[in-house]
């Protein structure tokens, strides 16, 4: 082959490659996003976000799941925001390269790869079954906090090993202890990528379908109490979308869940733009 | 002296935040093989490997035409997946103008960002009838799954790989431009070996994550647990099973769904060793053969 074609018009055919995967990427994003919003929007209004459903969704609004999503999400973000910046404090201050910290770098890491169906799993058998919660927005949110942990503790691992050391030994030689340093010099100087591990984790969890299918219980009605059972959007999404119950609807939920994506998305871009200039900057 | 008690608690809670990650996955493992081992007993592990029928009705429980069906999903979607991540980390890396990069790389982050309910959705209502209509059957196949999951599994290859290409020295593109080479020559003989190790990382990271992939297979490849006979039959992979059956399961079925699990983690973990070991390796061959 190679000797077949000269390397000039190799080179050609070559570019000609390249941007035909780079505009494939493109509008496979504008395919998938476009046609769900194009079939989608039209079934969206205040009616439809803030009613109640109707035989299980066959009529009637998305408001239950709206809610169900919001509180479970917030669960998992209470659990595992503290949990993940502080171990990565732990990671990237406290700690030299040892075995312990390989162990729990290695930890994360299988952490972040399970499958969201073996989380599930572990959410019924524990959560559910063990400790007696029943099928709830607890069991549902503890669940996801375990997935986001590794998102978030990576992300502001990263983040906090980016802080120069200048300021650091500033900090400590003015006197100041070491938690002093991290939490009045570290963690401010790193706050703008740990917020971004903190987004990216909240992605997780409300784009997490697996994980919840039984834990959360699929309610319909409006949770009130961390032990009712929810019905958070991609649940009610694939409820209607595989038992044939309603089509419109089903479209007008991938609508809302899209844009709720969407909307993160950019605002961790935007996070993330401002705050490398902010560091270029000085 | 009161510093000093405050600065050991906190480092202490520090630490605990730090082991929580080891005591969940241990919990993770501990509860999935507690309630699956049972049934390996029960079955025998063999049986249960390497059973043809997966019947819970009539208390078959074999799982071989479940991991069949992952095997083929993954494989061809790595398929399609491996040389368009590869194609596209080099025109991330090498190639694509300025204005392009800053088009393209919130795209690709946005592609893994999209839930993987909603790929499942797009695919039930678009991609199905497609496939229906122009290549016969049902339309819920091994292709049908596996073009989705090539969506799915591309930003985590593409992106790996692009990191892997930008990490190479300058040094060696100077040099073998310097001699002569095309810019397409020094990608393909130069900076991509030089970037295998990293790229054979990202295509296992991306092979895990079309394992573990549920959703979007479950809506898509037709859930008929029967060894396929080709790339438009039905198939069922273990993590649809689980899905699928979970809400129905008692007594031996449920302890049998959760070995299924017992695989699934088996598969990841060992795919994470390979990882590892690669970045070893690599390491070991960087530092002593170059620097």
């Amino acid at each position: 082959m190679n000797r077949m074609i000269p390397p000039k018009y190799a080179q050609k055919i070559m570019n000609v490659v390249f941007w035909a995967v780079g505009i494939l990427a493109i509008a496979i994003l504008v395919m998938v996003i476009g046609y769900l919003l194009y079939v989608g929007l039209p079934q969206v209004n205040l009616t439809f976000l803030f009613s109640d459903p109707i035989d299980n969704g066959a009529a009637g609004g998305i408001w239950p799941s709206i809610v169900s999503t919001f509180y479970i999400t917030i669960v998992a973000l209470v659990v595992a925001a503290p949990l993940g910046v502080l171990a990565a404090v732990y990671l990237a201050e406290y700690s030299g390269e040892n075995t312990f910290v390989k162990t729990i770098r290695f930890a994360t890491e299988t952490l972040a790869s399970v499958p969201s169906i073996v989380f599930g799993l572990f959410g019924l058998a524990f959560f559910v079954v063990y400790l007696q919660m029943g099928f709830c927005i607890l069991a549902g949110g503890l669940t996801l906090a375990l997935m986001a942990i590794p998102t978030i503790l990576r992300t502001s691992e990263v983040a906090i090993e980016t802080v120069p050391q200048s300021y650091k030994e500033g900090s400590m030689a003015l006197g100041s202890s070491k938690w002093q340093t991290v939490i009045r010099v570290v963690i401010p100087a790193a706050i703008g990528g740990i917020t971004t591990g903190i987004i990216l984790g909240m992605a997780r969890a409300i784009e997490e379908t697996a994980a919840i299918l039984y834990t959360v219980g699929a309610t319909t009605t409006v949770p009130v109490s961390l032990f009712d059972g929810g019905d958070p959007l991609p649940l009610h999404l694939y409820t209607l979308a595989t038992e044939g119950i309603s089509l419109p609807n089903a479209y007008g939920t991938a609508a809302v869940l899209v844009i709720l994506i969407l909307v993160i998305t950019f605002s961790t871009n935007y996070l993330v733009e401002r705050y490398t200039k902010k560091m270029m900057g000085r | 002296m009161a510093r000093n008690w405050e600065e050991f608690f906190i480092e202490k809670i520090l630490l605990i935040a730090a082991i929580s990650s080891i005591i969940i996955i241990i919990a993770i493992i501990g509860f999935v093989v507690g309630q699956g081992y049972t049934a390996l007993g029960t079955i025998g592990i063999l049986n249960f490997i390497f059973g043809l029928i997966w019947n819970p009705e009539y208390g078959l429980y074999g799982i071989f035409p479940l991991i069949i069906g992952t095997l083929s999903v993954v494989a061809v979607s790595l398929l399609f997946a491996v040389p368009l991540s590869i194609l596209g980390a080099m025109f991330l890396a090498e190639v694509a103008p300025r204005t392009m990069r800053r088009i393209l790389r919130p795209t690709i982050q946005t592609l893994a960002g999209v839930p993987s309910v909603i790929y499942g959705f797009f695919g039930l209502i678009v991609l199905v009838p497609f496939m229906r209509t122009h290549f016969g059957g049902s339309g819920f196949s091994i292709l049908t799954a596996s073009l989705i999951l090539t969506v799915m599994v591309l930003p985590t290859i593409l992106s790996i790989s692009e990191d892997a290409l930008r990490s190479i020295p300058v040094e060696y593109k100077e040099a073998s431009l310097g001699l002569g080479a095309t810019h397409w020559q020094t990608i393909k003989n130069v900076i991509f070996p030089a970037a295998i190790p990293g790229v054979i990382t990202g295509v296992i990271l991306g092979m895990g994550r079309a394992i573990g992939e549920t959703m979007a297979v479950l809506m898509v490849a037709g859930n008929v647990p029967l060894i396929p006979t080709s790339i438009l039959s039905p198939v069922r992979t273990l993590t649809a099973n689980i899905a699928l059956e979970m809400g129905e399961a008692t007594g031996l079925h449920y302890n049998a769904l959760f070995a299924t699990g017992i695989v699934l983690l088996g598969i990841i973990i060992i795919l994470l060793l390979i990882v590892n070991w690669v970045n070893y390796r690599q390491r070991v061959t960087i530092g002593g053969g170059y620097l």
